[in-house]
């Protein structure tokens, strides 16, 4: 298994990774050394298996009323932001020229 | 005994006995973390002394002649710093998380503060759980305090260097594919995952959804299960939280023989790959159980080798989504002066993240990328199935499993940290049971030549965490491990 520099990049534009061209590099051997271990899973026949996306037994959907409960205020949610504005989570604007 | 090297159980004892005071007891434990912590390097954050003396002051005067006490009550606990506390700093041992003062604390926690402990500080750990050996933390590796030039396991490495350096009594690990078992082995003390499900995972930061556990890491069993009886539970706050019965994990010691239990032997743990040393040490363990009146049986899971490749393929891939959220928009560290919102995106990522979360990122992103999934992801989850399906058969005929918990003693600071494919088959004995999801305890079971501790690990069915703890109970009071303790120079 060998993945080259240009599936890296795309990966990474995927994940929102802005990688070095460093780290690109270092990416692709690695990612490819990596993979090749993983293939050994083709040696496991998993016809007709369902696969398991979850451990808990019986799964249901756990439901509760649409009640209104008691949550973080509106200053506690935003006293982590790293920029906030009257009220409001702060970016680089997204619409229209700068 | 000089307060710090008692147990949970003992300190418990004295204080309700009124032999010790909360103030004594915050006064030895930050003496002791002054003379050792710039050795091992276990904490990322301690709480304020002056406060917490202060906090204990008011319990004892509160308290005066009459002990009736809450059994955490004034206990001195270390939380590993991926679970959230509120108004102490939450770093997941990474960059990104700068800065982030949880609002609200983990369901955990709150059970723990509840009975008014002592949370004594924020426990190193490789950056968001994602590594065994903590070097991949942003705050520098922690040291095993039998050896400083040696890793302390990982990913709850602070926690397991905590208890085993007599800076806390007890510490909250989280285990996503051994990062409980694996450190408290290299540490030569207990580390307990809980059944997937039996400890409420609210408060905790993911970074897998379907395998994180938070559970104990503590100087022996008996304090294991005391731990397990304030965190166990259901949570409305977690929808994957098991709506089961609590027993009081304590009582299963009454007995202190293992009679009547069937233990597996799986032939898949102790083939190719395995040290000597390690093997020995469990080997014999295996006889003192016997002894102990079990009954020894061999067992085979055959898709174990399997499990290493099946784990880095669902962990990754739930970590690129759970890391999703790490855009530098609602809380944490934000790159400077990008000129639009995607640009900063990256760039808060890019230097927010350290290599291994960018290595798994990448990894589970593309396991997860139009026209892989099936041939990684899909192929990963039916294999989980498969390995599920070993542990529900072989549990129809034997109660407990026993094997290694690592393949080697602990390993020398930078020796896997190059080779992150190595570094993954360190994981090979602890993994399995994190993708069946059943519990499983690491316990001390001897010393290499080089005087690094040796784990065994005891694993059993689906919420049968009081069979697990009752095998290791007995095996631990039929040995002295527990009783050697590090000196750290």
């Amino acid at each position: 298994m060998s993945i080259e520099i240009s599936q890296v990049e795309h990966v990474a534009e995927l994940a929102r990774l802005q990688l070095s061209r460093e780290e690109l590099e270092r990416l692709s051997t690695q990612l490819s050394h990596i993979l090749t271990y993983m293939e050994e899973l083709n040696a496991t026949e998993t016809g007709g298996v369902a696969g398991t996306a979850s451990v808990v037994a019986g799964e249901a959907n756990v439901l509760r009323d649409d009640e209104v409960q008691p949550s973080l205020s509106q200053d506690q949610a935003l006293s982590n932001a790293p920029e906030a504005v009257d009220g409001m989570f702060q970016v680089p604007q997204i619409i229209g020229d700068r | 005994m000089s307060l710090v090297k008692c147990t949970l159980k003992e300190l418990q004892d004295r204080f309700t006995r009124g032999d010790v005071s909360a103030v004594e007891i915050v006064r030895a434990y930050f003496l002791r973390i002054s003379v050792v912590e710039s050795k091992v390097k276990a904490y990322i954050t301690l709480n304020d002394k002056e406060t917490m003396l202060s906090q204990a002051e008011a319990l004892d005067h509160a308290l005066g002649a009459w002990r009736k006490t809450e059994p955490m009550m004034a206990m001195p606990i270390a939380v590993k710093d991926n679970i959230c506390t509120e108004g102490l700093p939450t770093t997941c041992g990474s960059r990104i998380l700068g800065g982030f003062v949880p609002p609200y604390s983990a369901t955990a926690v709150d059970a723990l503060r509840s009975q008014q402990c002592f949370l004594i500080g924020k426990t190193n750990l490789d950056e968001f759980g994602m590594g065994s050996s903590t070097e991949y933390s942003a705050f520098g590796a922690s040291r095993n305090p039998w050896n400083l030039s040696h890793v302390p396991g990982g990913s709850s490495g602070g926690s397991a260097v905590a208890v085993a350096a007599d800076e806390c009594v007890a510490a909250l690990g989280t285990d996503t594919g051994g990062s409980i078992r694996q450190p408290a082995a290299c540490c030569g003390v207990v580390g307990l995952k809980p059944t997937y499900g039996r400890v409420s995972r609210y408060g905790l930061i993911a970074f897998a959804s379907s395998l994180d556990q938070i559970g104990p890491i503590t100087k022996d069993v008996m304090d294991a299960a005391l731990m397990l009886n304030v965190l166990a539970g259901h949570d409305a706050r977690d929808s994957t939280s098991a709506d089961k019965d609590v027993p009081d994990f304590t009582r299963v010691f009454k007995k202190k023989d293992v009679k009547k239990l069937k233990i597996g032997v799986p032939l898949e743990f102790f083939a190719e790959g395995l040290d000597e040393e390690v093997y020995d040490a469990v080997g014999e363990a295996l006889a003192v159980l016997e002894d102990l009146g079990g009954t020894m049986e061999e067992v085979s899971l055959p898709h174990t080798g399997a499990a290493v490749a099946t784990y880095y393929i669902v962990a990754t891939a739930e970590a690129s989504s759970n890391l999703a959220r790490y855009d530098g928009v609602k809380y944490g560290f934000r790159a400077k002066e990008s000129p639009n919102l995607s640009e900063m995106y990256r760039a808060t990522r890019q230097e927010g993240f350290g290599p291994e979360v960018k290595r798994r990122i990448m990894l589970g992103t593309y396991a997860l990328s139009s026209g892989y999934y099936d041939a990684y992801y899909a192929k990963a989850q039916a294999v989980r199935t498969l390995i599920r399906e070993d542990f529900d058969r072989v549990f129809q005929d034997v109660d407990l499993l026993v094997t290694p918990v690592m393949p080697t003693p602990a390993f020398q600071l930078g020796e896997k940290i190059e080779d992150p494919l190595q570094m993954y088959l360190s994981d090979l004995y602890t993994i399995s049971a994190s993708l069946a999801g059943i519990p499983a305890i690491a316990l001390p079971c001897g010393f290499s030549r080089k005087g690094l501790p040796i784990g065994m690990q005891i694993l059993g069915r689906p919420f049968e965490e009081d069979v697990v703890l009752r095998a290791a109970r007995a095996y631990e009071l039929a040995t002295d491990w527990r009783k050697k303790r590090p000196r750290i120079r």
